[in-house]
């Protein structure tokens, strides 16, 4: 692999840029490998990566059935943090944010991340000493985070409105390390990796079948002809179902739409990541200008990768109360994405009851940001049989009753 | 240069001028102008900058499809960026400034990037900025965002206001021109309820431009005749200036009305979001034009021919004295002929076509003494900030010049592409039509609504029709099949007939020259506005972005602000070519909503400050206010956190209202507390399902505190239970919990317990409740006068109607302080009045009115756990050492068997427990107690937390309660609790219950 | 932006009118219940690509609960009815049998 750098820009200049080779390579699949992912995503593709960069497990392929970054790592609304209350969330996000921190490094690609800071408002009594528990909670997991009053919320985001009026910020839970990325470039940057390691990463490869010998996996037929592994990881966000039932398991997990929208571009208006969460709305600006919002799910099931407009209007409402100054911006474009959520809104990193198959799924509205964590993670789980952090996020925690709860801090109003 | 042309320009008034502002200067134009027409006709060309290279860029459209002319417009609370000029109508006063430069547009500093454009191929950012890493958010990401953007961020609110408008018809027509106004005839006739959208000021679309004979009349004239005739029909409802912005699932479609974006000095709202159910929906949208793949492309003067056309003919504004104009259809020739009409001189058109006999426009043209040049094209234009020339070069060639024409613009059109957004946005398929080069609308792959069947079908243009007369044939059908749809009889009229002009196919041309070399490529603009050129999607095919979405994420082409409307099928015409592939197996990208860009302002609608999400009030809620009501935010509604009297901050005001309830007596506006009542014979078992505690043995006149789980276990509400008689219970539920309690009741009757007979209705609103607390409460009461409110009548946990100071009213024994505590309803209309009395009498008995803060102390001194608080979604009644609440006698109530599952039978759970500093002070809220060592993934290892915490003002210290690893079997330990101040407090397991332990004071 | 009728009130409105309740006709399993059957009960889902049965409730109408049957992928509805009854109604079954012939979902088809 040629390294990326500015001399190389410079050399390639030179002849118009004919020497780029191929990002990553285009193969047809062999008849086997040691591992077989299915779902060359973000969580897919960072898992085939620490498998050969932390366990030198390289006879992988990456089987997917469009392109390569195209579900829902390429339309989510970019945003990194770990600010999770729950020690088992806290672990595998900080994981995941500290990876963000080299990654571009690591990859040799510029994934941009901006650790620009990310603010979740406080605009209740109860939202208030639901962030403090998180920050001393935080303080213990390792995780660097603040809880800040009013007055420099306004600082770090003069074009917050902070009085009101219907509800002022009493505070905010700052992470000044949390920010963005460039979603795209993630899954590009691991992709290249993973191809320069010898992995296969196969597009336009649908996974039709998956095969086993009593309860043990032994490959899966694609559109591209049978393959054989030994191992198999399901990362496939927005069909986990439909893979699962393919192995022969059923997950605890519901199938909806996620939308988000963006406005026209501007000059920088915006050095952090907002989001407020009495009113549901977030909001962080792009690079290139534009303001980048995240709306809500669709309470229905759905497949459609559209959503419903009131939610759209909802979630503009709400930041027009917060940011008075989108009023006169215009919205580009919205879209919409298919998330899994699962029974108690955490994601499952489990085995599965098809022994040699794991499963990563049910991220929910928040995987972008744990797309490096989980993917270590995951490879461990894969290679070792067991990760530390993905213990607490087995599939069998749903039939004992110890759920991973993060949406406690939004408990009810007294 | 550009100028105005002495006559002419059907759209404009040339007698009523029109004074407006561009970076400062006051230029003149005219009614009916847009502001990219006004600009040309003041020769103003240049209009701005481009996003990466800070390229001049100059108007190249006359509407929705500009990339480049987009302004700055207003100051102040109208001020907004990005407007695009080409669709700005002109009004008196207008200011508007370029965007993208520094520190002018004639001289911008960041034309730099120009110059290093060959280092700043597609995807370098991706490549570089790498080390060292902290120089990516200190300094190159600043340079960056700083560089990108396009318009200024607005600075101040907003002063105009915007309205929803819900609108149901039987088929709606997006699209005034021809074609629409035919679908729209043509479905009228049959009776159908029909919507009109044209998102211009002005019927007609492009055919008055283009000209055509409709049955014997000039198509103008056609245009007013139908107008006037729909406009008669009761059943047709037509709207200027509205945009049908998006296609949603189920007939639902966006229209977006611009009332007075062109006459801001009008009353009223500024947009209107229009927000309909339709049975049917025609898009009529037409097509755009496409440009072509030279060098020089983006030199302003190069312009769309059709946008020369409209220039010329609609506005009488020249856009240059001598025009080359470059095609690869027949339609340019229209263009040529515009120009030669109004005077002006057209050198040369070039055609990259080699016909074998002239089309009735090539002879027209040459007829007008205009030179033509077959299978030629522009090697590249010259020139900087504006048009000098173009060098001319065989089509077939690699782009050697064989003459340079002079001249200040160039009319160049590579052919039209239907505009197939809105069939598109609900997922609407497309095929290729290689004809004409171009994805129209797969007639049988059309959208699917509620009922299976598709529901958008396109006409004219849209549809992929281009001749006048298979338009009008198109459309009249398209009319009729929607009124079909929608119930309503075909109608027998026939469609209206233009006369056909034969037409010389188009040849796709997406390159040229064809054989053009890497430094011409480098050169031919694709996407104006993010500056995308034929070079760069060829560099993402050779590094393998090969799926059409990786090339666009790669080379941003299609990402600016027009969405690709210029730039997406030549792109994809590129990639395929560069992946040897024909153009339908790379496939589109998405077409999603809005059409063009819509104001967040219209999708808010009005629902904003006060009203943007309605405060709910008490009856007391302006007494409140009056009296120094620091208001907390509770669900929807707003209740006092404490009344501060002047003097006082927030915590003394606490600390006062608190004592005094213990000391003398408080009054509390309890009316957000949830009031459901539940009736039926099976309601005492509902109940017992409900409750983890037994409901159906209360007897009536009696109170019982009960606990809610969820099917899941967790406890999810609390309250206390009045039994009304033998069928009536009054539940009372914490104050957001009301909506969903109720919810919760009416769910598992309807849905699992269906035959048991029992009905609930929630009653909150319907009363208003005032908590009557403390030592003196008896007394105060008594003084009011009326029933009998002593221990021995209306004891602890009982409740009697009656009457007191006049009042009809039912009173509850019940208490969440620990003192003697009276909980008052009466109807909500006299809740105010009764407040009053209650004050009045309460003045000889040192009464205060307190808030929830107080409310908070006063429970957590007993040791009472709150909803939210003590729990938050995770906690069970077994965690709260509320096993007592939980009956051993049913067989069944929600969460019983969740209860049964390993994790919750766990005995290592975190219990409830009360916490005391060492040194009396107050613990920090939500912390942590820590324990030894760290878990597998490093993080400390903790063994509680704090749920509740508070200065206690009756015990003068701190107190609080918390979740501890078996803590009720350790009492006395200390604990240390690690703050987020860097301090570690230490704090004793005690009781929870701080204050009167036996409970003698709330039972006198 | 879906539309659906209300079975109990015949109105027929605005997806933002009603509530969605997720999957319909799931047993409850209650006390003496398996941990299997109390999990699938509580947490197993079919969220199937194609036809889905669910829970709707006319929440800012007539209040009432009522199952929908519905296509995931084209949001089709092929028909709604009332939440009282432990199965969908034969002749809807039929009528989805014409339109997506050999669909089937939990014990149904």
């Amino acid at each position: 692999m040629k390294r990326y750098s500015a001399f190389a820009i410079a050399r390639e200049a030179a002849r118009y840029h004919s020497g780029w080779e191929r990002a990553w390579r285009a193969p047809e699949p062999k008849s086997k490998y040691d591992v077989i992912i299915i779902g060359a995503g973000g969580h897919g593709l960072a898992t085939a990566y620490h498998l050969g960069k932390n366990f030198g497990i390289t006879n992988v392929a990456i089987l997917e059935k469009g392109w390569l970054g195209g579900g829902n790592t390429g339309r989510n609304t970019t945003i990194i943090r770990s600010n999770y209350l729950q020690d088992p969330s806290a672990a595998i996000y900080e994981k995941s944010r500290s990876l963000y921190e080299t990654m571009s490094q690591d990859l040799n690609y510029n994934v941009m991340f901006s650790p620009r800071g990310v603010m979740m408002l406080a605009q209740t009594q109860h939202e208030v000493r639901g962030y403090q528990r998180t920050a001393h909670a935080n303080a213990l997991q390792g995780v660097t985070t603040e809880f800040i009053g009013p007055k420099r919320v306004k600082e770090l985001c003069p074009i917050i409105d902070i009085d009101g009026p219907r509800y002022p910020v009493l505070g905010a839970l700052w992470q000044a390390r949390g920010g963005t990325a460039r979603h795209d470039a993630v899954a590009w940057g691991y992709a290249r990796a993973c191809s320069d390691m010898g992995m296969d990463v196969i597009q336009k490869c649908e996974v039709t079948a998956i095969r086993r010998e009593g309860d043990k996996v032994v490959g899966v037929d694609t559109s591209k002809g049978p393959i054989d592994c030994a191992k198999l990881g399901i990362v496939v966000a927005g069909h986990s179902g439909d893979v699962a039932n393919m192995a022969g398991f059923r997950l605890p997990i519901e199938s909806v739409a996620l939308q988000a929208l963006v406005s026209e571009p501007i000059k920088p208006c915006m050095d952090v990541v907002v989001m407020a969460n009495t009113v549901h709305g977030y909001m962080s600006q792009s690079d290139k200008g534009e303001m980048v919002i995240g709306g809500g799910t669709d309470g229905y099931n759905n497949y459609t990768q559209r959503g419903s407009f009131h939610h759209i209007e909802e979630t503009v409402r709400a930041l027009i109360e917060t940011f008075p100054m989108i009023s006169r911006l215009k919205m580009l474009r919205q879209w919409g994405g298919i998330v899994d959520v699962t029974g108690d809104r955490s994601p499952i990193l489990s085995k599965t009851p098809v022994e040699g198959v794991f499963i990563n799924c049910g991220w929910g509205t928040g995987g972008f940001k744990a797309i490096p964590g989980s993917g270590w993670a995951m490879a461990e789980l894969m290679a070792k049989g067991r990760s530390p952090l993905t213990d607490e996020f087995s599939l069998d925690r749903f039939r004992a009753g110890k759920f991973i709860d993060e949406s406690v801090a939004a408990g009810v109003a007294h | 240069m550009s100028t105005r042309l002495a006559s002419g320009g059907r759209l404009v008034d040339q007698g009523q001028p029109i004074n407006f502002s561009f970076n400062g200067n006051t230029l003149k134009g005219y009614a009916g102008d847009t502001l990219a027409s006004a600009l040309l006709a003041n020769d103003q060309m240049l209009v701005g900058r481009s996003f990466k290279y800070h390229r001049p860029r100059g108007i190249v459209a006359s509407g929705v499809e500009e990339p480049n002319a987009l302004v700055n417009l207003g100051s102040g609370g109208t001020f907004e960026p990005n407007q695009r000029a080409t669709t700005t109508e002109l009004f008196d006063g207008l200011q508007a400034t370029s965007q993208n430069h520094w520190p002018s547009l004639e001289f911008d500093v960041g034309a730099i990037n120009a110059k290093l454009a060959r280092f700043m191929p597609a995807g370098f950012y991706y490549k570089m900025f790498i080390h060292p890493r902290p120089l990516w958010k200190h300094v190159y990401e600043p340079f960056i965002r700083q560089a990108a953007g396009l318009g200024k961020a607005p600075k101040v609110r907003d002063e105009d206001t915007y309205e929803h408008f819900y609108a149901f018809c039987d088929v709606l027509v997006v699209g005034g021109g021809m074609a629409g106004l035919t679908a729209a005839k043509s479905a009228a006739a049959s009776g159908a309820q029909v919507l009109v959208f044209e998102q211009t000021a002005h019927w007609g679309g492009r055919a008055p431009v283009d000209g055509g004979i409709v049955d014997g009349t000039p198509v103008d004239k056609v245009v007013d005749k139908l107008v006037s005739e729909l406009s008669d029909m009761p059943n047709v409802t037509m709207r200027l200036r509205t945009m049908g912005a998006g296609v949603y699932d189920h007939g639902y479609v966006l229209g977006y009305e611009q009332l007075r974006d062109h006459a801001p000095k009008a009353q009223g709202p500024r947009h209107r979001l229009w927000r309909i159910r339709a049975g049917h929906v025609i898009t009529a949208t037409g097509a755009l034009e496409r440009p072509l793949s030279f060098a020089g492309n983006d030199i302003p003067g190069v312009m769309l021919a059709s946008a020369v056309r409209d220039y010329v003919v609609n506005y009488g504004v020249s856009p240059g004295d001598r025009t080359v104009v470059v095609t690869n259809n027949d339609d340019a020739y229209r263009t040529a002929l515009a120009i030669k009409h109004a005077g002006l001189s057209v050198p040369v058109i070039l055609d990259a076509r080699v016909p074998e006999t002239d089309s009735p426009l090539m002879t027209a043209a040459k007829d007008a003494g205009i030179r033509v040049l077959m299978g030629h094209g522009v090697a590249k234009v010259l020139g900087g900030k504006r048009v000098t020339g173009v060098a001319v070069c065989a089509q077939a060639g690699e782009g050697a010049i064989l003459e340079e024409i002079e001249c200040d613009t160039v009319a160049m059109s590579g052919g039209w592409s239907p505009v197939v957004h809105l069939w598109s946005h609900c997922g609407g398929k497309l095929s290729w039509d290689n004809d004409f080069a171009m994805f129209r609308p797969d007639v049988d792959k059309a959208p699917t609504g509620q009922d299976g069947s598709g529901f958008v079908s396109a006409a004219g243009a849209a549809n992929g029709h281009f001749g006048l007369s298979e338009v009008l044939s198109d459309a009249h059908a398209s009319g009729g099949t929607a009124a079909k749809a929608t119930g309503h009889a075909k109608s027998r009229r026939k469609a209206p007939k233009a006369e056909s002009v034969d037409e010389a196919p188009m040849a796709p041309v997406w390159l040229m020259p064809q054989g053009a070399g890497v430094t011409l490529r480098g050169k031919a603009w694709l996407d104006y506005q993010n500056d995308v050129k034929v070079s760069d999607v060829q560099l993402a095919a050779q590094e393998g972005f090969e799926s059409v979405e990786h090339a666009k994420r790669y080379t941003t082409l299609g990402m600016a602000t027009d969405q690709g409307k210029l730039s997406n099928i030549n792109g994809l015409a590129i990639l395929s070519d560069a992946l040897d592939q024909p153009i339908p197996q790379t496939g589109t990208t998405t077409f999603r909503p809005p059409y063009t860009p819509i104001s967040m302002g219209a999708i808010g609608g009005e629902a904003r400050g006060e009203v943007f999400q309605p405060v709910r009030r008490t009856a007391m809620y302006d007494w409140h206010e009056a009296n120094g009501a620091d208001w907390e935010p509770v669900g929807q509604w707003r209740r006092p956190l404490a009344y501060v009297q002047p003097g006082e901050n927030l915590h003394d005001a606490v600390m006062r209202e608190t004592k005094n309830v213990r000391e003398n007596l408080g009054l509390l506006d309890a009316s957000t507390l949830g009031k459901i009542i539940v009736k039926g014979p099976d309601a005492g078992r509902f109940l017992d399902m409900l409750y983890t505690n037994m409901m159906s043995t209360l007897k009536p006149g009696k109170c019982r505190y009960g606990l809610m789980c969820g099917e899941n276990g967790f406890l999810i509400d609390d309250g206390v239970v009045a039994r009304i008689d033998e069928d009536t219970f009054l539940c009372h539920t914490t104050t957001g919990g009301a909506e969903h309690i109720h919810g919760h009741m009416e769910e598992w009757l309807q849905t699992e317990w269906w035959d048991w007979k029992v009905y609930v209705a929630n009653v909150t609103e319907q009363y208003a409740q005032i908590a009557v607390v403390g030592p003196k409460a008896r007394a105060a009461l008594e003084a009011l006068g009326g029933m009998d409110v002593s221990q021995e009548e209306l004891g602890f946990m009982e409740w009697a109607d009656g009457s007191i100071g006049g009042f009809d009213v039912r009173v509850y024994r019940i208490s969440f302080s620990g003192e003697l505590s009276y909980e008052i309803a009466v109807k909500a209309s006299e809740g105010q009045a009764f407040w009053d009395a209650l004050m009045a009498v309460g003045a000889a008995h040192d009464v205060m009115p307190y808030g929830t803060e107080a409310l908070h102390i006063l429970r957590a001194e007993k040791g009472f756990i709150m909803i939210g608080d003590e729990t938050d979604g995770t906690v069970i009644p077994q965690d709260l050492g509320l096993h007592w609440a939980l009956s051993k006698k049913k067989e069944d109530y929600l969460g019983k068997r969740a209860h049964l599952r390993t994790h919750m039978a766990d005995p290592t759970r975190w219990k409830l427990v009360g916490l005391e500093t060492t040194d009396g002070s107050v613990l920090p809220d939500g912390a942590y107690a820590v324990a030894e060592g760290t878990n597998d993934n490093g993080q400390r290892n903790v063994q509680g937390r704090v749920t509740s915490t508070y200065h206690s003002p009756n015990l003068d210290k701190g107190i609080a309660m918390g979740l501890i690893l078996n803590g009720p079997d350790r009492m006395g330990e200390v604990l240390e609790f690690p703050g987020t101040d860097g301090k570690t407090h230490s704090a004793r397991i005690v009781s929870p219950v701080f204050y009167d332990p036996e409970g003698e004071k709330q039972n006198v | 932006m879906l539309i659906l009728t209300c079975p109990c009130c015949g109105q027929t409105g605005e997806e933002s009118e009603f509530h969605g309740g997720g999957e319909a006709h799931l047993k409850r399993f209650g006390p003496g219940s398996s941990d299997a059957d109390f999990e699938g009960y509580m947490f197993m889902r079919e969220n199937p690509k194609g036809v889905h049965f669910e829970r709707w409730r006319h929440a800012y109408g007539c209040g009432k609960w009522f199952h929908a049957a519905r296509c995931t992928m084209t949001l089709e509805v092929f028909g709604t009815y009332p939440a009282q009854t432990t199965e969908p109604p034969k002749e809807l079954r039929d009528k989805i049998s014409k339109k997506r012939p050999g669909w089937s979902w939990g014990a149904f088809s």
